[in-house]
């Protein structure tokens, strides 16, 4: 079956797990890693699995990507450097799914609004961050039951899972996933918390949720909602885990989640890798079928054009 | 007697209204609030700090939804004092750039980015921007007896070379010992440029707030965080009108009045206490199990919900390595005990 070309930029951790991810899938084929330092491992391990790789960043990229077919890149470095990466790329005309907090385009979690995206010929799709993924869903399973209006989230991730990416981009992460709680989520108000944790043995990504809903909490909608949900989630993170709850308190719904990631970079504590990655993989694949369907046909972006 | 100390100057830094939100459940009222921060100011305190217990924006269903706002508080305060200058914490994860924006515009003079002891590197935007602004920048490594002197090194020059002008070593479990502090201290102020300050923040639940203060001072702190009355987290933090009288006994010049500074705990913060701040056997485990000090009244809220004993909960909360902020885990912990022990009544379905 053919397979839509696929490009990351950004060989530390996300990209690194992302790549695994990519090699698996049915429709799409990773065919180039780019990194600014030549002597990075992510480089050398892209190397090995078969990538061409420069070490010149997105310059590096954009010679190559109509030669060699690449329709999708994804951006995992960080949010300062997102806006000059995403033009360079959609000038070329291949779309770009963004893993930094830097939110230009539109948001994307996969089990909330996936089908949303279908038809929008959008040219940049942003994941929100690892906290959102794992968090947003649930979110939204109580929001489907009946209104929110707060929302707010606690990520707690190893200190061994969060990259020199990741702790440069701390504020950006704090307010894109507190933003995309409140829009994706359908909260009235959302408020992020990210905590990096440093005990050895790591700890395993835990979330924590926590809904002020209006009126007197349906419980047994809402728990059968979380379940669905939970079960939404595994088909892509399948160590996507409800620890406790959900616990009602008043006109609070608190649930307490865990995420275990599938081990391909770093070992299986980084669930918020694994939630970022696969989501992404999942969104591409998505654009991807369409693209292979016929119903979505790429093109250079006018205005970046020309810049 | 002659004190090793005589002539030092130490800069004490009121913890009352920022550390002594916790066992207020940021419920202090606006009128508490200015009536403390005038006396404070008139007993001749440099520095007071002013925000949500867990820092700028930690109003929040985790931490707890405070009367008023940090910008309501710190607008009342800020034009307030005379001599004094108003500080305000701020943990990256939990406060953004934006709030600290908000504490420059407002006139907030000192900026404290608190980190886990072992991730300064998330203080670097916030760090970055306080200095950019022209505020006092302060590193306040959290937690710091889980690390060693070496690490707490490394952190400190790393707040160091992001442009903070202070860091401080923060005992926010109580846990350590007089010579705990002064080998983390000591390492830190060796590493420091000389022009950088060092600070200690104690709690008392081991009842060495003071004590180890003494310790930070012997080997070069000098900017002491302290409590009137104690009023922090846990059983508080060290008692500033007691630190203010051992000071003056050493010779230590701190520029705060002994009597004053008793009038403001005696007559305005005692009052203001919705329970005694002591080393109860729950604050005692804190000290001696090294749990963060504001896991305290959640553990005792779940210790009623759910009928496991707050102790076990934070024995649970220092075996799971749980670190500042992680207030959600202890329901979670409560809940995950209260089910092993079948205490849980069965799923709604």
């Amino acid at each position: 079956m053919k397979k839509i070309k696929c490009a990351v930029i950004g060989p530390g951790n996300i990209g690194t797990d992302l790549l695994a991810k990519l090699k698996r899938s049915p429709v799409l084929e990773p065919v180039w890693m780019v990194g600014i330092d030549a002597a990075s491992d992510g480089l050398k391990k892209a190397r090995e699995m078969g990538l061409k790789t420069t070490a010149g960043g997105v310059d590096g990229l954009v010679p190559h990507i109509t030669t060699d077919g690449v329709q999708i890149v994804f951006d995992a470095t960080s949010a300062y450097v997102h806006a000059e990466n995403a033009r360079k790329v959609n000038a070329c005309g291949a779309m770009v799914i963004d893993l930094t907090p830097a939110a230009i385009g539109p948001y994307c979690v996969p089990p909330v609004n996936l089908k949303d995206h279908i038809g929008q010929r959008e040219m940049n799709v942003n994941m929100v961050t690892c906290g959102g993924q794992a968090t947003i869903p649930m979110v939204h399973a109580v929001s489907r039951v009946q209104p929110v209006r707060y929302a707010e989230i606690i990520a707690t991730v190893s200190s061994r899972s969060a990259g020199p990416g990741t702790r440069k981009n701390i504020d950006e992460f704090t307010r894109t996933t507190a933003a995309a709680v409140a829009q994706l989520g359908g909260a009235g108000q959302g408020k992020a918390i990210i905590i990096i944790n440093p005990a050895e043995p790591p700890i395993i990504m835990r979330d924590t949720v926590h809904c002020l809903v209006e009126g007197a909490p349906k419980a047994s909608e809402i728990e059968a909602s979380v379940h669905r949900m939970i079960v939404e989630v595994q088909k892509y993170v399948p160590g996507y885990r409800l620890v406790n709850g959900p616990v009602i308190d008043g006109d609070r719904v608190s649930v307490y989640l865990e995420v275990e990631g599938l081990g391909d970079y770093l070992p299986r504590y980084a669930g918020n890798l694994d939630i970022m990655t696969a989501a992404a993989a999942r969104t591409a694949e998505m654009f991807a079928e369409e693209i292979l369907a016929g119903t979505l046909k790429l093109e250079p972006t006018p205005a970046a054009a020309v810049a | 007697m002659n004190s090793p100390l005589k002539g030092r100057r130490v800069t004490l830094h009121e913890m009352c209204l920022r550390d002594g939100m916790h066992p207020k459940r940021h419920q202090i009222t606006l009128e508490q609030m200015t009536a403390v921060a005038r006396a404070l100011d008139q007993a001749g305190v440099p520095l007071i700090e002013v925000s949500h217990g867990d820092g700028l924006g930690g109003g929040s269903v985790n931490y707890g939804f405070p009367r008023h706002s940090d910008e309501e508080y710190l607008r009342a305060v800020v034009p307030l004092v005379r001599r004094a200058k108003i500080s305000a914490l701020l943990l990256p994860g939990i406060g953004t750039l934006d709030h600290l924006r908000m504490a420059h515009d407002i006139g907030v003079h000192t900026i404290r980015v608190a980190t886990h002891c072992t991730e300064s590197d998330v203080g670097e935007q916030h760090v970055k921007l306080s200095r950019k602004l022209g505020m006092d920048t302060v590193g306040f490594l959290m937690m710091a007896h889980m690390a060693t002197p070496e690490r707490l090194v490394k952190e400190a020059l790393q707040f160091e070379s992001y442009g903070a002008n202070c860091v401080y070593i923060t005992d926010s479990a109580g846990y350590m010992l007089p010579e705990d502090v002064k080998a983390r201290v000591g390492a830190v102020r060796a590493a420091l440029k000389p022009e950088t300050e060092v600070g200690f923040h104690g709690h008392h639940n081991l009842a060495l707030g003071v004590a180890n203060s003494i310790a930070a001072i012997e080997v070069g702190a000098n900017r002491i965080d302290a409590a009137c009355a104690g009023l922090g987290a846990g059983a508080g933090n060290t008692p500033m009108e007691v630190l203010v009288a051992v000071l003056d006994r050493m010779g230590v010049e701190t520029g705060v009045d002994v009597w004053k500074i008793q009038d403001v705990a005696e007559d305005l913060v005692v009052p203001m206490m919705d329970f005694p701040i002591r080393i109860d056997r729950d604050a005692l485990t804190l000290g001696y199990a090294g749990v963060y000090g504001s896991f305290l009244l959640f553990a005792k809220r779940a210790e009623a919900k759910y009928g496991v004993s707050a102790r076990d909960i934070l024995v649970e909360a220092g075996r799971r390595g749980l670190v500042g902020g992680q207030e959600d885990m202890i329901e979670d912990a409560a809940l995950t005990l209260a089910k092993a022990r079948g205490l849980l009544p069965a799923r709604v379905a």
